[in-house]
């Protein structure tokens, strides 16, 4: 049994975890997750289609054979992906049979704020019997738009993949560009980018531990969150310029070191934060017609979430304790204490649970890091590099995975995989047997990316 | 709950116009030319053509308590149909052309645009990109482009403005 084989044996068999599969012209990668190392395999295709031994790798062999032509044998669905075509509305869904069954066609526009795409719900009376989903609307040609990128380019393309990770989706490719090119970072940046991906995921979880209350029509917390959202990001911009952190992270460090005001500025707002938002926390433990919503609805079964790898608050809220941060690792949070939170319910609330437990571990490693903060440069040179890279980075939505062939001082190939691409298949299955006026809850507790899937 | 109901926001967190010299312009304006125009009502799509989400987070700040956009008597609504004005993000992605189009057509005159981000205007980093079908202007006519990469939501204000006090309606 070769190499790959093997591989997609322990996947089948549960051993593995299925971090992304991808696609460049007649090849094929593969990567893996096996206990904490992380395996990086690639075969030439054609090849027998990995999806039909392990279901998540369905959605990536469809892209790869959107993007690339990769015609997997025995692909068990064959249908395009990414790409819709010259005739998009001949897309067949899922046949449904069944007495009294209707179906409601939501989206790409939706009635929010909100990136686009198509949900085909199939009901019987208000009970959801099956959701498909369509994406692929915002597909933006990244990969292509990569390739030949010089670095400098491409790293503002990685944060531009999914805007409300920036700071992950530059930190994750740095790593892999850093590595392809055997760059140390100044121990400085290190921390820096740390303290920025921390931010990053504070700012997130407020805003949808706020988001996810509004969408059971409880406007309060919604309020008081994006209040206290809207002051880390001005500290964030006070910090870099930028409230998002957009292109702080740099392959070789950092773009700007912290001006010398904002480490106290930084603790106050931590102290400020913890102090204003424990009491929104009771505020949400303490209404029971909130929990009457949030509660038992939307539950992913924790075998589900193991299969599938989910990442983040989805998989960590149905008992899947996996972190990036922890394994396989990356510095400087080897040398930081924090609480990786998990719950078993799977269910809207364990999801903002855990969120809300995640905003008390991050600020508490935020005063950590400026505790620790080291001094000296925050930038290495980037020498011209032939070479791979791959990295696992922890963005606020789950494990963002990073893979880079450098070629002199541009990008050959890169592929960026979001945590959206093994979290968006277990939304389907959360909101059977649930009514489907609380799919906008369900669907706020995953909040899933459809720019960072649809690439 | 009625204590929490304000506290943390009291004093109000709105921003008095005064503290920010920009957002106190484009708050003096807005407010002057919405009334005006308008009797204080106007309605907002907005449309995501294949953005990265980032113009989206500001676009929500708007609504929230420093921002607060609704003191001016814009709101953002669900549907085309009840809006009138679409504020359109992304480099419009080929396959959200379409529904970009059909969204125009769904929305009664008479109606502004306004491209919102560097995506909006001119496709920023995603321009050349064979997925994109190019900026909004090149789909559907444009009244406004407000630039940045997203724009901060006291430039998203001062751009409203500015469409209120310039432009007719189509």
């Amino acid at each position: 049994m070769t190499g790959w084989d093997a591989a997609v044996q322990r996947l089948a068999d549960g051993q593995a975890t299925l971090l992304g599969l991808w696609g460049e012209p007649g090849v094929v990668h593969l990567a893996a997750l096996e206990g904490d190392a992380l395996v990086h395999l690639t075969r030439a295709s054609p090849y027998p289609a990995v999806s039909a031994r392990h279901p998540p790798a369905l959605r990536p062999e469809r892209a790869a054979r959107d993007l690339y032509g990769l015609d997997p044998e025995g692909l068990p669905d064959p249908r395009p992906w990414l790409i819709h075509g010259e005739t998009p509305t001949a897309y067949k869904f899922l046949p449904v049979e069944g007495e009294g069954l209707h179906q409601i066609p939501v989206g790409p526009v939706h009635a929010g704020i909100i990136e686009p795409g198509h949900f085909r719900f199939t009901c019987d009376g208000e009970t959801v019997v099956r959701l498909e989903q369509r994406l692929g609307y915002t597909h933006k040609g990244i990969e292509a738009l990569l390739a030949g990128a010089p670095i400098d380019r491409a790293a503002r393309l990685a944060g531009r993949i999914s805007g409300d990770s920036t700071v992950a989706y530059a930190l994750a490719f740095a790593l892999a560009v850093e590595r392809a090119g055997g760059v140390s970072v100044p121990p400085r940046a290190v921390w820096l980018r740390a303290l920025a991906a921390e931010l990053e995921r504070v700012a997130n979880h407020l805003g949808d531990v706020g988001a996810v209350c509004n969408d059971a029509a409880f406007a309060l917390m919604h309020v008081h969150c994006a209040a206290l959202r809207e002051e880390v990001l001005r500290e964030a911009a006070s910090c870099c310029g930028h409230r998002l952190m957009m292109d702080w992270v740099v392959p070789g460090g950092m773009a700007a070191d912290l001006p010398a005001a904002a480490p106290a500025r930084l603790l106050r707002l931590t102290a400020e934060l913890e102090r204003r938002f424990r009491r929104l926390v009771r505020l949400y433990d303490g209404t029971v017609s909130l929990q009457d919503r949030t509660v038992g609805t939307g539950t992913v079964a924790p075998a589900l979430a193991a299969r599938f790898g989910a990442g983040g608050f989805v998989g960590r809220a149905s008992g899947r304790a996996f972190d990036a941060r922890r394994s396989p690792g990356y510095a400087p949070y080897d040398a930081l204490g924090f609480a990786v939170p998990t719950r078993a319910e799977g269910d809207v609330n364990a999801r903002v649970w855990i969120r809300i437990e995640e905003i008390f571990a991050s600020l508490g490693l935020i005063a950590d890091i400026l505790d620790r903060l080291p001094d000296g440069p925050v930038r290495s040179p980037l020498p011209a590099a032939a070479g791979e890279g791959i990295a696992l980075v922890e963005g606020f939505r789950g494990d963002i995975l990073a893979w880079v062939r450098l070629d002199g001082t541009a990008v050959a190939r890169a592929h960026l995989r979001d945590p959206s691409w093994f979290q968006w298949p277990l939304l389907e299955a959360a909101i059977e047997g649930n009514i489907v006026a609380d799919f906008p809850l369900c669907n706020k507790s995953f909040n899933c990316s459809y720019s960072g899937h649809d690439l | 709950m009625f204590r929490t109901l304000l506290a943390g926001l009291r004093p109000p967190l709105t921003e008095p116009l005064a503290a920010d010299p920009e957002l106190a312009a484009a708050g003096a304006a807005l407010d002057l030319a919405a009334r005006r125009r308008l009797g204080r009502g106007l309605a907002i799509r907005a449309v995501d053509a294949g953005s990265c989400n980032g113009c989206e987070l500001e676009l929500h700040a708007l609504g929230n308590p420093w921002y607060d956009l609704e003191r001016f008597g814009l709101r953002f609504v669900a549907s085309p149909r009840h809006a009138d004005v679409l504020m359109v993000t992304g480099p419009v992605s080929w396959q959200m052309r379409e529904a970009l189009a059909r969204t125009y057509a769904a929305t009664p005159s008479p109606k502004w645009v306004v491209a919102v981000g560097d995506c909006g205007a001119g496709c920023g980093v995603f321009a050349d990109s064979p997925a994109c079908a190019g900026s909004v202007a090149k789909i559907i006519p444009v009244d406004l482009t407000i630039p940045g990469c997203p724009p901060p939501p006291a430039r998203l204000l001062a751009g409203l403005a500015a469409l209120l006090e310039g432009g007719g309606f189509r």
